[in-house]
């Protein structure tokens, strides 16, 4: 069975003012697919460029990364664009929702890019909300909702594509203990019964601990777990 | 993404905006309304001119001596009246040739007195040209015949002299000399700037006994019908250059006239509308500065579009329809502000103002391809944004 992610020796260079950058240094892991992963690490550890990479939003400079089983190396824009849609669900720690738009439509947007009806895509989302507790908030908009439900339509739209990885982003950063610990129930849940993959990405070693495994981050490379 | 919920998306974000969107459309409003009204005031003009032109009369050949030229001062007539004898045996029929000799003459009726075109005529001229009377009667063949003294006034002329009495059956003075009112036109208005209701027909015959000559200014014919009229005139200037040699002749047909008008006012038309078309331009810009502007703003969104599986082209096509929608909004409006604005010109002043669908169509495709070529830009770098960097700005 293939991998859901799959990073051999993937390393990542940023050119700053003509000065070359290393942000990954040679990374190498599997997530297979179901498979629950925390990446932790400090703030310039080189995790949210892993992120970026494991997301379809950037493309190694060496090395060999496969989303979904395909290798991102000979994508173009409109290819990793694809794949984004078909096999990646992202929640950000700052929600990122459509500001004027209803909690429906923003679950939905995933799906306008695949060219679906707007009658299917309403139900489809309408599903996804009800299944993370939101059927009663539809047409809510997002300054309508706690942040704790801001972050759940976050994930409704994650989910409404039916990927194979859920890529989170601090998705507990913005969010009281409370309303943190019942979003992470919710991913974990998610990951359980759907066998979606779920990549965690930390600086939290309480949110890291859960999951199956961690990877730990330091100066753009691996290390063991301490 | 479908093409509906690109305009979705579109219109949305116009009317987050509304006041901004406002302003930036009004550059392209003022614009096409510009256009649209100009071009109106230009295309009414000359149709207006082509009335007067048409509205002397259909098939009219006009024969002058000289070279004529538009501009260019008439030369001094060497034709009289056995001219015009010939010139009717040609044409086969008296009742279609019109003749005139002309002299600007002091007209006086008691102590009123007022300056007017006089011209010698015979009695064809209703026949030939477009003319009705208002009251009286025209000159007839013995008024011509017999040098008759009797005349028929233009319609500003009897106003001057008579206000609102009956002119008929009044004498008047003309140049001094005597003459009976039998006559006053309906009023006509101007033919290229000549007021024809300032002019006092009477017999060619008195008109030459009172100027002291025996020259007649023009002859105009009225060609049965419009293929005729070139073979005529060749006939009729061979004929006159036989009877006057070492003498040019011209004839002038209604359309060359309106051939040659046409074409400065077609060349004006167009310096106007270009002179509006820079306003349009001077709108695209501030859409297309506007739409960049909203690229920025808007970058956390671009972003997570792409994160979400948006392809660089789906973000470029709704910035682009963003950018269209915009001017094309602008055209309709301005083009309905345009129409206005005209309709209130022709009711309200002497200019006249006729609406022409291509000068519309015009407006509306330029507005749009405004759109287009000003919202490529944004439309491109928002297309092109990278999404991790997108993401990232807060």
């Amino acid at each position: 069975m293939t991998a859901a992610l799959l990073a051999r020796d993937v390393t990542r260079e940023y050119a700053l003012d003509g000065v070359t950058v290393p942000a990954l240094r040679g990374v190498s892991f599997t997530v297979d697919a179901g498979d629950y992963v925390a990446i932790i690490g400090p703030s310039g550890s080189g995790k949210s460029t892993l992120m970026h990479l494991l997301g379809g939003l950037d493309r190694p400079t060496t090395g060999t990364l496969e989303i979904g089983g395909r290798d991102v190396s000979g994508l173009d824009p409109q290819d990793l664009a694809k794949l984004r849609n078909e096999t990646i669900g992202f929640v950000f720690q700052s929600f990122h929702l459509l500001a004027r738009t209803s909690a429906v439509d923003n679950v939905a947007l995933p799906l306008v890019y695949r060219g679906m009806r707007a009658s299917e895509r309403r139900r489809r989302a309408a599903a996804m909300l009800e299944r993370v507790g939101l059927g009663h908030r539809l047409d809510h908009r997002p300054n309508q909702l706690s942040g704790g439900e801001q972050q759940r339509v976050a994930i409704a739209r994650a989910l409404v594509t039916d990927p194979q990885v859920l890529l989170a982003d601090e998705p507990t950063g913005n969010l009281d203990t409370r309303n943190g610990q019942a979003v992470l129930a919710l991913l974990e849940a998610l990951n359980g019964e759907q066998g979606v993959a779920l990549v965690v990405v930390t600086h939290d070693n309480e949110v890291a601990d859960r999951a199956h495994r961690k990877i730990v981050m330091r100066d753009g490379e691996i290390v063991p777990a301490s | 993404m479908r093409f509906a919920e690109a305009w979705r998306v579109a219109i949305d974000a116009l009317r987050a905006n509304r006041l901004r969107s406002t302003l930036t459309m009004l550059g392209v409003i003022i614009g096409v309304a510009a256009v649209v009204v100009l071009v109106a005031i230009g295309t009414g003009t000359k149709q207006q001119i082509e009335q007067q032109v048409e509205g002397l009369g259909s098939n009219l050949l006009i024969v002058l001596p000289g070279q004529v030229s538009l501009g260019s001062a008439p030369s001094v007539s060497r034709m009289d009246l056995s001219d015009v004898d010939a010139v009717s045996k040609i044409v086969g029929d008296r009742n279609r040739v019109a003749v005139t000799v002309a002299s600007g003459e002091t007209v006086a009726a008691g102590n009123v007195d007022t300056f007017a075109t006089i011209n010698g005529v015979i009695e064809t001229t209703p026949q030939v040209f477009v003319r009705s009377l208002a009251r009286g009667t025209y000159l007839s063949r013995s008024d011509v015949d017999t040098s008759r003294r009797v005349a028929v006034l233009g319609w500003r002329v009897a106003k001057t002299l008579f206000g609102e009495r009956d002119a008929v059956g009044q004498q008047i003075t003309i140049a001094g000399v005597r003459f009976r009112v039998i006559g006053v036109f309906a009023q006509l208005g101007q033919s290229l700037g000549v007021d024809r209701d300032n002019e006092v027909h009477v017999p060619i015959t008195t008109a030459q006994r009172l100027l002291g000559t025996n020259r007649v200014d023009g002859i105009a014919i009225k060609a049965p019908n419009r293929e005729e009229i070139n073979d005529l005139s060749a006939r009729i200037i061979a004929e006159l250059g036989r009877r006057h040699p070492g003498t040019e002749f011209s004839a002038v047909t209604q359309e060359q006239i309106l051939g040659v008008l046409g074409d400065i006012l077609g060349v004006l038309t167009g310096v106007l509308a270009a002179i509006a078309g820079i306003s349009l331009l001077v709108g695209g810009v501030g859409v297309s500065n506007i739409m960049l502007v909203s690229v920025r703003e808007r970058t956390k969104e671009i972003g997570l579009r792409k994160a979400v599986g948006a392809r660089p082209r789906d973000i470029g096509v709704q910035f682009l329809l963003e950018a269209v929608l915009l001017t094309t909004l602008g055209g309709f409006i301005g083009m309905g502000l345009g129409i206005g604005a005209a309709l209130v010109v022709a009711a309200l002043s002497p200019v006249p103002a006729a609406i022409t669908w291509w000068s519309l169509a015009l407006a509306f495709g330029v507005s749009a391809a405004v759109g287009i070529i000003f919202g490529v830009v944004p439309a491109q770098r928002a297309g092109r944004l990278d999404p991790v960097v997108a993401l990232r700005t807060e």
